[in-house]
């Protein structure tokens, strides 16, 4: 319990000194996350609004690959995107293993299946005649595209919380693509590992809550943006 | 002098989902000005008739005519659809304000705020939700959304309105007042509108034009008046609200008339039929006149029946009154003559017809529908 306590306080004081190094994580952290999360985004949106939008064959093995890719294992990805980052790999000439910039990669990588999961299901809920309707309206199909994301936008802001939130709680994929250098590619989810790693329980709690404190307050913004658009 | 071109023309059209034909329209020809209605049963087709005609779905087979021009080759898909507008189902309202769902169709064809302003002002006006503008159409009543999607709908001053059952699921009061302001706003724009139902009386009063569909096919097409006259089987008479439809045999033919026999009792009707046709007779509820049986002069002599009342059902402005006369026989009796002449279940009535108002159907056409 003293454990717990200690980490309590010392987070508190690593908050309130405005800590260089911490700062420089949690800043870190929220850069190459929501970095990830943004591309996610865009690559998500238009693949879900793609298959939702469209039928074609195979379209059902598609929609189950989706959402088996929501459940896509960070170490996989992390594993994959070394091998294609690696010096002799296929992308190795990129030269970014071990940056925040690989990280960026492989968060996306995890965080766009999400994204394409439920943006995929916010389009299908939608009224089957509302393409219909913006069509008779005299839209074109990328009038009629953006349309319905506006109309979606509800639940795809489910999809950025939970894109977010896959990412900035990730650890084992931004280990092995970032390396967790300190002061380079060090984020709150690597150092945690890496300080309880090194026994000091404090450092690891003071990380964890400031990591959750990230998670919170985003989605608590998200979550206000979202419940005010609520239908009433 | 040419024949004025359609706005309209069907040819050959056919829609084909799962193995089935659920659209098959060899011709049809809209004109300008014309309020065309299509009645039918729920999956008759006539949403995909609808939705074919403005290029919202391929059809399989066939192709459409917009004023001469083939859609989507002549005339680009995307600029015959701004000709249009359409009504669906549901009001389909946009997750915005009133004002801006009626100006969204404008604002898709590149309108500035400063064009589009006025006309969208109008329109609220015109529907009577002015008031509302500035309310989230999340936020509104049935009736006040479905303003608001036919105000969007005429912000476009589309050449053709194409209504897809719009007062389905509003309650009498609201849709009444809703059908008033469309029929008078149909009236003074005159456009050409294409407005499907399953509702007769809705259909009645905003078309010049009715066409009747079942099973992917239109059965008749005409005038009002003429299809509730002379159905073209036992399905359209239904559905036009003839409630008194029976087979018969035609026993002797006379010079203007025919008798045909009914369950032992003998039936005259206007038009020229052979003895030993098949035919179906058919009477419009208020057409058949019922008196007291030792009345000395039936309204109907030629046509006299007794019969016993076996239920009345009281409606809205008159009573529906179900006879047994050897074959079933459904009268309408209005409220006040129910004061002169009071009914009661099981009591023996008179009940008579004019052979002018039996409408004959051949018995080849018809066509089971289980409604009877």
């Amino acid at each position: 319990m003293d454990l717990i306590l200690d980490g309590i306080t010392k987070a508190f004081w690593l908050l309130i000194s405005f800590d260089p190094e911490v700062l420089g994580i949690t800043l870190l952290s929220l850069k190459i996350s929501g970095s990830a999360t943004l591309i996610s985004l865009f690559l998500g949106i238009s693949a879900g609004a793609l298959v939702a939008l469209t039928r074609f064959p195979g379209r059902r093995f598609v929609v189950g690959l989706i959402n088996t890719g929501m459940a896509l294992p960070p170490v996989v990805v992390g594993l994959f995107v070394t091998i294609f980052l690696w010096r002799n790999g296929p992308l190795g000439f990129l030269g970014i293993l071990y940056t925040p910039e690989a990280m960026i990669l492989a968060q996306a990588i995890i965080a766009t299946p999400i994204v394409t999961g439920i943006s995929l299901a916010a389009l299908q809920q939608l009224p089957a005649k509302l393409r219909l309707q913006i069509l008779a309206l005299g839209a074109t199909r990328a009038q009629m595209v953006w349309i319905l994301v506006k109309e979606a936008k509800l639940p795809l802001l489910a999809a950025v919380m939970a894109g977010f939130g896959g990412v900035i709680s990730e650890v084992g994929a931004s280990i092995m693509v970032g390396g967790n250098i300190k002061g380079y590619s060090r984020v709150l989810t690597t150092a945690t590992v890496m300080e309880t790693g090194k026994g000091e329980f404090d450092v690891a709690i003071a990380l964890s809550i400031l990591l959750l404190l990230l998670a919170y307050s985003i989605n608590v913004v998200l979550t206000q943006i979202q419940q005010r658009e609520r239908p009433r | 002098m040419s024949l004025p071109v359609p706005v309209f023309e069907a040819r050959n059209l056919q829609v084909i989902r799962g193995g089935s034909l659920i659209l098959n329209v060899p011709a049809l020809i809209i004109t300008d000005g014309e309020m065309l209605s299509i009645i039918g049963p729920n999956g008759a087709g006539k949403s995909t008739l609808l939705q074919s005609l403005a290029a919202l779905i391929k059809p399989s087979r066939g192709e459409v005519l917009f004023r001469g021009q083939r859609i989507g080759a002549e005339i680009p898909l995307l600029a015959y659809r701004r000709k249009l507008a359409m009504i669906l189902q549901e009001p389909l309202l946009f997750d915005t304000t009133v004002f801006n769902n009626v100006a969204s169709g404008l604002k898709l064809r590149g309108l500035k705020r400063h064009e589009y302003e006025p006309i969208v002002v109008k329109c609220l006006d015109r529907f009577g939700i002015a008031h509302l503008g500035d309310r989230s159409a999340r936020s509104l009543s049935g009736g006040e959304a479905r303003r608001t999607s036919i105000a969007r709908a005429f912000a476009t001053e589309p050449e053709v309105l194409l209504l897809d059952e719009p007062f389905s699921a509003l309650d009498p009061i609201i849709r009444e007042a809703l059908l008033e302001d469309l029929e008078q706003v149909l009236r003074e724009t005159r456009i050409t509108t294409i407005f499907v139902t399953h509702d007769r009386q809705e259909a009645l009063r905003l078309s010049s034009r009715l066409g009747v569909m079942m099973a992917g096919e239109i059965l008749q097409e005409g005038s009002p008046q003429e299809i509730m006259k002379r159905p073209v089987n036992e399905f359209v008479a239904t559905l036009v609200g003839i409630e008194t439809i029976v087979a018969a045999e035609v026993v002797r033919r006379k010079p203007d008339t025919f008798v045909a026999s009914v369950a032992g009792h003998e039936i005259e009707a206007v038009g020229g039929r052979d003895a030993g046709e098949q035919v179906l007779l058919c009477i419009r509820s208020e057409n058949i006149a019922l008196s007291s049986p030792e009345a000395a002069a039936p309204p109907h002599p030629r046509n006299f029946f007794c019969g016993r009342i076996k239920k009345i059902t009281p409606l809205w402005l008159h009573q529906r009154v179900q006879l047994d006369c050897g074959f079933p026989v459904v009268a309408y009796v209005t409220n006040q003559s129910l004061t002169s002449f009071p009914l009661a279940e099981g009591m023996e009535v008179a009940v008579s017809f004019n052979p002018a108002d039996v409408c004959v159907i051949p018995n080849r056409s018809i066509v089971k529908t289980g409604s009877q």
